[in-house]
């Protein structure tokens, strides 16, 4: 067990240092660089645009850039966002958790409410039921994700007004409100995007399960559990998922940067300050530091997560636990 | 004559596949009484495991068990029960042993726990109850330090103890009748002796019938009283051991043993039944057996064979018990002369 | 007597592959090829059946960003572009991004899929590590990031894009397909008549990988044409005047609630098309042997491409 730990942990390892080098590279090739973006008024003089960019280390050549990256995000510094005005490290710290609730909540929500569909089409395969579900999950995993997300907000908020637009407090009354209230603020700013996220999310996760379970339900095992006097549903709920969920809970974690970006959309519709956002606006503003240290934090956190199922997923399973 | 415990009269399970209709069991008819070991032999491929699927009800889509087919357990009919009383009969009072012991039981369940369901289930037993429990049958079938063996995983154990956990199941709730669909093929040679011999004790002991499925006539002659043996989904030759081992009646039979290795016999080649069994989608009209049978003539093509009375409770379903004096002109079976025209 | 004969390059006729057979019944699978022609035709037939250019603007003045009506079905965009025409020549974009970046990830996909799977060794651990950290990245932010290079980008940009992106996951299904197929009889057999390798390769692995690619290929064509519009819809979508169902849907953007059908109908456009495509994809994955691709490890491994 321990081997398998320490070996899934350098492959994660390989995988972010890949993915950020990669990051840097692309970010760097991009035409505009903060300066431009962030600084620009008429009449600046080109010597004073040179100024800047030799403060910021820009005119350096790429490979050095990198290194002075690399050594920086070692030691933990992220440098300094050119268009927001603060240290990354700063920007990361506040808008990283906010995106951890939203695809931490959806995933468990996907994940447990993807149980349950795929245990209901399962009993029965090719019935009613099953052919039902499948149908509204394909719509589901076929509709785009903004456009789910545009419907929710229309129908809920304008339509509907039971629960507000966008952000994640309310903008005027927060501040005045009482520990409860601000609690209660929080979550109806959450209910939104989390129910949007986890609608997507099902879709593919619960067409997953019932696959997994589809798969080891001509075991021979399961047919021994029918013989001992189980039905077909307690066979299924009892036998089957146990099995199915090994499979299940690593493959979650695979589903991971598929969810981040499902956020991103999210986000941005509900306007939603998370990483997301963050990272788009900044995209769209050549922030190449604020950029790259937000893809690598992604990678690192997508990274983890699936580690972590999977690792969760063989601890679960005896066949690797026990030896 | 008392009633016989179980009784299977005219059964067809066919499987309705893309490549036509497998008529996997096709007219078998035989009775289980009470404390007797019936043993059914046959190659693969003969229906054997098919039939015993069928006594539980166990045979999905695409296959089924035809109208006009008839089992009667304990006096109740089996295919009239819903399926909550076939359940309640499963695990209960028919108990099945299938042939692999690593598949048969679930990698992510201890053995206590396994063993432990049936009494969940069946006697409503409590969590606590159910783990005695599976601790006394780990005992009752000889697996040593049971209290610890009972919190390990299937993969922990080796065949022979996997097996007995297998057996273990089936007898938690002391049924009348076990199915044992060859429950030593997949393990070593000195360890299937040993699990036999557990399983005849104990069902011994405890009163239990057993039909016990096998294509090794060996484990027959040590454990049954009675054999059946099955061909192309039909019933051929029934008999009591004795019997069927000193005057063998078809030729399948007589294949069937003059195939089986003697230690301390002739170093002769063992004689093997040329040809193979037919597909089930494609039965042969007459008798099933006639192109790899070294007495066949044209009745055989012609006529499908009936089960002919031999002596009492001996049946063959061959024609040589109407014109036995054909057995007196051998052939080679047209297969083999099949075989040798195609080299 | 040539080598061929002793070893004999292991597929059916095309016609009479039982997949195929099992896919004509399939009921989703005809529904779903119907679908996909029409649109297909739709696309190729756009001149002859939309009632105006996609880049005609009727007159600003007074049909710019009018509701649906009977004379503009679909409603007119805020340059009084007819919407219903724009996404009749929509298809055509959406059709052509969509199966162009197919082809292309499969070809990648395909190759670097038999090369890792049949060299083995250090090849396919540094290949697949590059997987690995390739799909660890939300492929909608490498979209952004790249995209955002340029500041919008021509069909052609955007084709390789998504098909840069998009190889992953069928080089992955394809590897472990010649994982298996590497070891079998009659590739053993090739092998031992000196067959060369690249021979073999074509033509007794790749038919057989073929089988996984395809479904890939339906639902790679499915991200593709969400991925153009969830792009568009971020502001980094095909250059202006082009008409894809993306560039309409950015159109409206801004006024989601106000000039409704912007979004509305475009949206089931892409709705439509996608659900075709993914029942599709569903429907080869049943009809070709389950052992070949155990759906729950492919419907995961799929789910993650988005």
């Amino acid at each position: 067990m321990r081997r398998y730990v320490a070996g899934r942990l350098l492959q994660a390892t390989i995988v972010v240092l890949l993915v950020t080098t990669v990051t840097f590279l692309l970010v760097h090739l991009a035409p505009g660089d903060p300066v431009s973006h962030a600084f620009e008024r008429p009449g600046v003089s080109e010597a004073v645009r040179q100024q800047w960019r030799a403060d910021f280390g820009l005119d350096r050549p790429i490979a050095e850039q990198y290194a002075r990256w690399i050594g920086n995000v070692m030691r933990g510094e992220l440098g300094y966002s050119v268009s927001l005005r603060r240290p990354v490290a700063d920007v990361v710290a506040e808008v990283l958790p906010r995106t951890l609730l939203l695809v931490g909540l959806s995933l468990a929500l996907s994940f447990a409410l993807g149980i349950v569909v795929a245990v209901l089409q399962a009993e029965q395969p090719g019935g009613a039921r099953d052919r039902w579900f499948g149908r509204v999950l394909l719509v589901l995993f076929s509709v785009p994700d903004f456009w789910l997300a545009l419907v929710m907000l229309i129908l809920f908020t304008y339509r509907l007004p039971l629960f507000p637009p966008s952000g994640i407090v309310d903008p005027v009354l927060y501040d005045g409100m009482s520990a409860g209230a601000r609690m209660v603020d929080r979550l109806r700013h959450l209910v939104l995007p989390v129910a949007t996220l986890t609608l997507l999310s099902t879709a593919a996760i619960s067409r997953q399960q019932r696959s997994a379970l589809l798969e080891v339900m001509p075991s021979d095992w399961m047919r021994t559990a029918m013989a001992k006097g189980l039905s077909r549903r307690s066979a299924v709920r009892r036998h089957a998922l146990r099995n199915a969920l090994l499979p299940s809970i690593t493959l979650a974690g695979l589903y991971l940067p598929a969810l981040v970006s499902g956020a991103l959309i999210v986000e941005k519709v509900f306007s939603w300050p998370g990483m997301g956002l963050t990272a788009a606006e900044a995209i769209t503003k050549s922030d190449h530091l604020l950029v790259t240290a937000l893809v690598l934090v992604t990678s690192v956190a997508v990274a983890l997560g699936a580690l972590l199922a999977d690792l969760a997923s063989a601890a679960a399973d005896p066949r690797i636990r026990v030896r | 004559m008392t009633t016989p415990l179980l009784e299977i009269e005219n059964l067809h399970t066919y499987f309705y596949t893309d490549n036509g209709v497998a008529r996997a069991v096709d007219g078998v008819s035989f009775s289980v009484g009470v404390g007797e070991t019936v043993g059914v032999v046959g190659e693969s491929g003969c229906g054997k495991s098919v039939t015993a699927l069928s006594i539980l009800r166990l045979v999905r889509p695409p296959g089924r068990i035809e109208p006009g087919s008839v089992m009667r357990f304990e006096g109740r009919d089996l295919l009239g029960l819903e399926e909550r009383e076939m359940q309640h009969v499963r695990g209960n009072r028919i108990a099945m042993v299938f042939q692999e012991p690593m598949t048969a039981l679930n990698p992510v369940f201890t053995v206590g726990d396994q063993i432990g369901e049936v009494a969940r289930i069946h006697a409503n037993a409590s969590k606590r109850e159910a783990w005695a429990k599976a601790i006394e049958m780990l005992k009752l079938v000889g697996i040593p330090a049971p209290e610890q063996r009972a919190g390990e995983y299937p993969h922990q154990l080796s065949g022979g103890m996997r097996q007995r956990v297998v057996i273990a199941m089936a007898l938690v709730m002391n049924p009348a009748l076990i199915i044992a669909d060859e429950p030593t093929t997949a393990l070593d040679v000195t360890i299937q002796a040993q699990i036999l011999e557990l399983l005849a004790d104990l069902t011994r002991r405890l009163g239990t019938s057993v039909l016990l499925i096998t294509h090794d006539l060996g484990v027959v002659a040590e454990n049954c009283t009675r054999v059946i043996v099955m061909y192309a989904g039909e019933v051929v030759e029934e008999a009591s051991t004795v019997d069927l081992f000193a005057r063998a009646h078809h030729p399948y039979t007589e294949g069937l043993l003059g195939a089986m290795p003697r230690v301390g016999g002739e170093k002769d080649r063992l004689a093997t039944i040329p040809g193979t069994v037919p597909a089930p989608t494609d039965w042969p009209k007459g008798c099933r057996f006639r192109d790899r049978c070294p007495y066949s003539w044209e009745r055989c093509a012609a006529e499908h064979p009936p089960l002919y009375q031999i002596a009492g409770g001996h049946t063959s379903r061959c024609h040589l018990a109407d014109e036995p004096e054909r057995r007196q002109h051998p052939h080679p079976p047209l297969a083999a002369q099949r075989g040798a025209s195609a080299a | 007597m040539s080598a061929e004969v002793f070893a004999p390059a292991k597929h059916v006729r095309i016609g009479a592959h039982p997949a195929l057979r099992a896919l004509a019944r399939d009921s989703r699978a005809r529904i779903a090829l119907v679908v996909l022609l029409l649109i297909a035709l739709g696309a190729v037939l756009a001149p002859l059946i939309a009632p105006y250019g996609p880049e005609a603007q009727l007159d600003i003045a007074r049909l710019h960003n009018q509701p649906p009506s009977p004379a503009h079905p679909f409603g007119t965009d805020k340059v009084s572009r007819d919407v219903l025409s724009r996404l009749i020549f929509g298809t055509r974009v959406s059709l052509a991004v969509g199966l162009g970046s197919a082809a292309l990830a499969m070809s990648i996909g395909i190759a670097v899929g038999i090369v890792a799977g049949y060299l083995g060794g250090a090849v396919d651990a540094v290949l697949m590590r590059l997987v690995d950290a390739a799909l660890s990245v939300p492929r909608l932010l490498v979209l952004l990031l790249v995209a955002s290079l340029w500041d919008r980008v021509g069909i052609v940009p955007l084709t390789l894009l998504m098909a840069g992106t998009g190889w992953f996951t069928v080089s992955r299904l394809v590897r472990a397909e010649t994982l298996a197929l590497r070891d079998r009889e009659f590739v053993l057999a090739a092998r031992a008549l000196g067959t060369p390798t690249l021979r073999l390769l074509v033509r007794h692995v790749l038919p057989n990988v073929l089988a996984p690619a395809l479904v890939a290929a339906a639902l790679g064509i499915a991200n593709v044409i969400l991925l153009e519009a969830a792009l568009s819809y971020l502001g980094i979508g095909l250059e202006e005047p082009a008409a894809s169902w993306g560039t309409i849907i950015q159109d409206g953007a801004d006024s989601v609630t106000g000039h409704w059908w912007l979004t509305v109908f475009p949206g089931l456009a892409i709705l439509v098309t996608v659900f075709a495509c993914n029942a599709l994809a569903d429907a080869l994955r049943d009809a070709f042997d389950p052992r070949q691709l155990p759906r729950g490890t492919t419907d995961a491994l799929f789910a993650s491409e988005a």
